[in-house]
């Protein structure tokens, strides 16, 4: 086992890990913060997404040694996030959420997306939420959560 | 659950200690970048290594006297975003802007796309999958599923910024226990499924040298299933110079059409000198497309794809010559 230290939604937070283990795996089991969801773990889902060092990433395919001393923020660390906020808002509004189970890494994922950019064309926010997965809504109205969630943040 | 073997992990600080670690420990270690193609094979049991070597930060986007010089480390979102890059080579910038994901190209890198392992569906499976209908040539068994009477494999090159670094003459900088020295891209590649690179097991890449002279017109064009996310089933990259409406320069390379990525010379230099005409862009295609064999170890139909080589290589032919148009 090693130590593995780093910063999650703020706070320093330690564990121990196998070497080897995931950055998902740590965040679920040794801190118990279920909000990342474990689906393919081979990067083809987007429902493990947080941000490292401020960047879009699947948690799955990041070492939880490699983020020793980094910022990692996950879809609980977005609780009190402004842009977030309109995200769960318009996510419930505009029923993209059904199962719920690729929610977390949309919510994540579309929240990077708005950050940068209050109003994506509908090619942005395809090509920003393709690393997503959803076997649920059919993504239209995920899509209309990004257009509502945008004009809520006007 | 898919989970990674146990493992040691090293950081090692510099390139040259990376390679003394892999070259002390051989095949027991294998360097990992963003881990993008690696962890998922990991979990796969596609290699067994006891030991992974992180490559150290190796950043920077810099122009050097009339080429570019990538980091090695640098991730496929900040190349594709790079703004001199885009401007000058459209075509690597558009190759990297085009590989999987957001998420995955945030940690993928230059280096690591470069070096990224074989693709067959016989092979990209998981352990139990590969047990049950039994292990191929690539790993752990003794035949190929896909040409069984071949002495061996022919996993698909599937790198889609290996052929738009390849028509640019680019070389990699590799860092060895002993020191460094440059390599084509071109010649860094093997006609084999299985050992696919040229280079030695220790060597890091370290960085990527583009050539961007004055005019050259470059552009890359993907086939995949989806709009995003899927590896390559077919890809044309192609540079260009003109000289008015006549050509004076033309490369061609593709990807994912052999086990390595395959430059088809006789199209490029079919168009020296000509016009690029509707009839002249299609003859070249033609040619492109002859040397490409598709096999049935990908997505789709082999014979479909390799119908798609043309029409991909017309395309980036297009794209290339008219890129405010595209
Ligand atoms: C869902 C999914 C979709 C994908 N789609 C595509 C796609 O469309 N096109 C595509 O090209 N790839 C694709 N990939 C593969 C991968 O994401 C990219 O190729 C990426 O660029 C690999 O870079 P990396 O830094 O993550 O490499 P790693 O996974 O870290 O390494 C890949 C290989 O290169 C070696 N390596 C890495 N860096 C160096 C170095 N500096 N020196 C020497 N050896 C090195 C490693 O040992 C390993 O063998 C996809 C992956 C996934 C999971
Ligand atoms: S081409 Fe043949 S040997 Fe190679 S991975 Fe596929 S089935 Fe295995
Ligand atoms: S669980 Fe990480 S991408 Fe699917
Ligand atoms: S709501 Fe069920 S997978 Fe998206």
């Amino acid at each position: 086992m090693t130590q593995v230290r780093l910063q999650v939604n703020g706070a320093v937070r330690e564990a121990e890990a196998w070497p080897g283990e995931s950055l998902l795996y740590f965040l679920r089991e040794r801190l118990g913060l279920f909000g990342s969801k474990n689906a393919c773990e081979q990067g083809e889902c987007g429902s493990c997404s947080v941000f490292f060092d401020g960047e879009l990433v699947c948690s799955c395919l990041v070492l939880a040694a490699a983020a020793e001393g980094a910022q990692i923020v996950t879809v609980e660390g977005l609780e009190d996030d402004p842009v977030a906020a309109r995200v769960r808002e318009a996510m419930v509004a505009a029923g993209g959420v059904q199962c719920g189970f690729c929610t977390p890494g949309f919510v994540v994922a579309m929240t990077g997306l708005l950050r940068g950019n209050r109003h994506p064309s509908d090619l942005e926010t395809r090509e920003a939420l393709s690393g997503n997965l959803c076997r649920c809504t059919g993504y239209v109205r995920i899509f209309e959560a990004v257009r509502r969630a945008g004009d809520a943040l006007e | 659950m898919l989970r990674l073997p146990r493992l040691r992990y090293l950081r090692p600080a510099t390139a040259g200690e990376a390679a003394a670690s892999l070259s002390k420990l051989g095949s027991r270690a294998m360097f990992v970048a963003g881990g993008t193609d690696l962890f998922p094979n990991l979990k796969r049991r596609q290699f067994e290594p006891d030991t992974l070597v992180q490559v150290p930060p190796l950043k920077g986007v810099r122009r050097v006297d009339g080429h570019f010089e990538i980091g090695a480390t640098v991730t496929l979102a900040e190349a594709a975003a790079d703004p001199g890059l885009r401007a000058a080579l459209p075509g690597f910038a558009e190759a990297a802007g085009l590989v999987s994901s957001p998420p995955l190209r945030n940690a993928g890198t230059v280096g690591g796309n470069l070096c990224v392992d074989t693709r067959c569906n016989y092979y990209n499976m998981t352990y139990e999958w590969r047990k049950s209908i039994g292990f191929c040539l690539k790993k752990d068994g003794d035949i190929c599923l896909v040409a069984p009477s071949s002495p061996r494999c022919w996993a698909v090159s599937s790198s889609d910024t290996a052929p738009a670094a390849m028509v640019l003459g680019a070389s990699v900088v590799l860092v060895g226990p002993d020191g460094e020295r440059e390599l084509p891209v071109a010649e860094l590649y093997r006609d084999d499924g299985i050992e696919y690179l040229a280079k030695q097991p220790h060597e890091v890449v370290t960085a990527i040298r583009l050539p961007a002279p004055e005019g050259l017109l470059t552009a890359y064009v993907k086939l995949r299933r989806r709009g995003s996310i899927d590896f390559p089933l077919a890809g044309a990259a192609v540079a260009l110079t003109l000289d008015g409406p006549i050509v004076t320069g033309c490369r061609i390379a593709l990807a994912a059409v052999a086990s390595h990525p395959l430059e088809v010379p006789e199209a490029g230099a079919f168009l020296a000198g000509k016009r690029l005409t509707d009839e002249t862009i299609s003859a070249a295609a033609e040619l492109a497309a002859k040397p490409a064999r598709p096999l049935d170890n990908a997505d789709l139909t082999h014979f479909w794809r390799k119908k798609m080589v043309r029409v991909i290589v017309e395309r980036a032919i297009r794209q290339a010559a008219t890129p405010s148009t595209t």
